[in-house]
């Protein structure tokens, strides 16, 4: 985790291309919120050609559903949640042209295929340190699914909103590699 | 016979949950801090100073540790000289915690139904309570929010006798491999081993309020503890899965008699938001 680059959303391929699972990323821009029931409501869209709560082209998605604010305050506690929830939906975003995710774990092998079909990557964050995160968030809009509640799908403006490479377009695995280096038992 | 209103019980309640969702206990914190020494990744070290200034901000500007601010499960121990007066306690503990999260700036995580609607109920209910009878005229609340990120990774097994203790070891160890950084290491873990089906499941979640750092007195588990905790850190995934040496802070195990037939294994995953706060009336 040596490198450390800042990006500005929306992401191009020769950006993504630069990128090395293990490199520390700042990132600013906008950036969009959705989990497991945003998810399953934008792949039901899709099936019926209907048009999505955002233009996902060479957007980010985060996988986050946030506390509600105090008065007066931007967002609430707002880490990353699982991503391997959201695996079964990746590819038809990705065919529309998304370009990163931003979530906590390991996925399912075959996302890995999909980022370097679709050249796009996966960042993760770090999970529950929530209170942090909400400070790298300066505003929050919800744009859809406001019935979902803390699963609506919100545009958020970030500035240097850390996160790490965890899934490159090369096959690079952050989680694998580091549990390598320290591993002494093979279970 | 000493009565308990239920209006101090919601208040008690609602205060728990404020209180357990803003700081992380003291031993869990600390905790932290040794890992800290003990942990040789850069990776993970950076990791676990975030954890501890993620604690400071939560507790001293009052926000959510994690956005996650989980199930409410509730532990409630009443003495058995004790009459709870002034309503329903199911419903006062449920009141509790509607306060604390619309009040508190918590996030709402619980849908009905479960499988196809998944409408959220909008106010964190309803809670999961544990009862327990004990002697003594008080009431001890324990508040233990619980993240499902954690939650689902945790694994029960009916084993046979025959499986013995390497058998009920690999289980362990093959559900903290797999919950992983998925699950936001370091973790706590609970185990429960013997009772029966649900039994073993509730003894991994109670094993987790004991204090971190605190070994069980009964020789036979706290030896079994040490054991596991010892091989759980060969793994290697380390704070948040980055790689490193402390992938859990401590393990806890509570042991019941079982059938002749069985040997039940529950495995409790607590992430590293090991939140609960507790008080006695």
């Amino acid at each position: 985790m040596a490198k450390e680059i800042r990006l500005t959303t929306p992401l191009t391929e020769e950006v993504i291309s630069q990128l090395r699972a293990g490199d520390k990323v700042l990132i600013t821009g906008y950036i969009y919120t959705a989990r497991d029931a945003a998810h399953k409501r934008m792949t039901e869209a899709i099936a019926q050609g209907k048009p999505l709560p955002f233009d996902v082209k060479g957007q980010i998605i985060y996988y986050v559903g946030p506390t509600p604010p105090k008065p007066g305050e931007v967002i609430g506690s707002a880490g990353p949640t699982t991503s391997a929830r959201m695996d079964r939906y990746v590819e038809h975003l990705l065919k529309l042209g998304l370009k990163g995710m931003i979530g906590k774990g390991y996925r399912q092998p075959f996302v890995k295929e999909l980022l370097k079909k679709y050249k796009a990557v996966y960042f993760a964050a770090v999970g529950g340190v929530a209170a942090l995160y909400r400070e790298k968030i300066k505003s929050s809009e919800v744009i859809a699914y406001e019935d979902l509640g803390p699963e609506a799908v919100r545009k958020l403006y970030v500035v240097d909103f850390p996160v790490v490479v965890a899934y490159d377009i090369y096959g690079g695995d952050l989680f694998e590699e580091g549990r390598k280096k320290f591993a002494q038992l093979e279970i | 016979m000493r009565e308990v209103h239920v209006k101090e019980i919601t208040e008690a309640v609602k205060n728990l949950f404020l209180k357990a969702n803003y700081e992380l206990p003291k031993d869990v914190e600390d905790a932290y801090k040794k890992a800290l020494e003990k942990e040789e990744s850069p990776a993970g070290k950076e990791v676990l100073n975030l954890i501890l200034q993620n604690a400071h901000v939560a507790k001293s500007e009052k926000v959510a540790y994690c956005q996650d601010t989980g199930v409410a499960v509730v532990f409630v121990q009443i003495g058995q000289d004790v009459r709870i007066v002034g309503g329903d306690l199911n419903k006062a503990i449920e009141e509790g915690v509607r306060q604390a999260y619309r009040e508190g700036y918590l996030r709402a995580s619980m849908v009905w139904d479960p499988v196809f609607e998944r409408k959220n109920t909008g106010d964190n209910t309803p809670p999961v309570i544990h009862y327990e009878i004990v002697p003594g005229d008080k009431i001890k609340i324990i508040a233990a929010p619980k993240g499902g990120g954690s939650e689902n990774t945790s694994r029960l097994a009916m084993l046979k006798p025959a499986d013995g203790w390497e058998g009920v070891k690999k289980f362990i160890l093959e559900t903290v491999k797999l919950a992983g950084p998925n699950a936001c290491p370091p973790f706590v873990i609970g185990v429960g081993i013997g009772g029966n089906f649900e039994y073993c499941a509730y003894l991994a979640k109670k094993a987790l309020l004991r204090p971190v750092g605190k070994r069980h007195e009964n020789p036979l588990i706290a030896k079994v503890e040490e054991e596991l905790l010892n091989e759980i850190n060969k793994i290697g995934w380390g704070p948040m899965g980055f790689g490193g040496k402390v992938t859990a802070v401590d393990v806890k195990v509570e042991m019941y008699p079982c059938h002749i037939a069985s040997l039940p294994v529950a495995v409790n995953i607590q992430c590293h938001a090991a939140r609960h706060a507790e008080i006695e009336i």
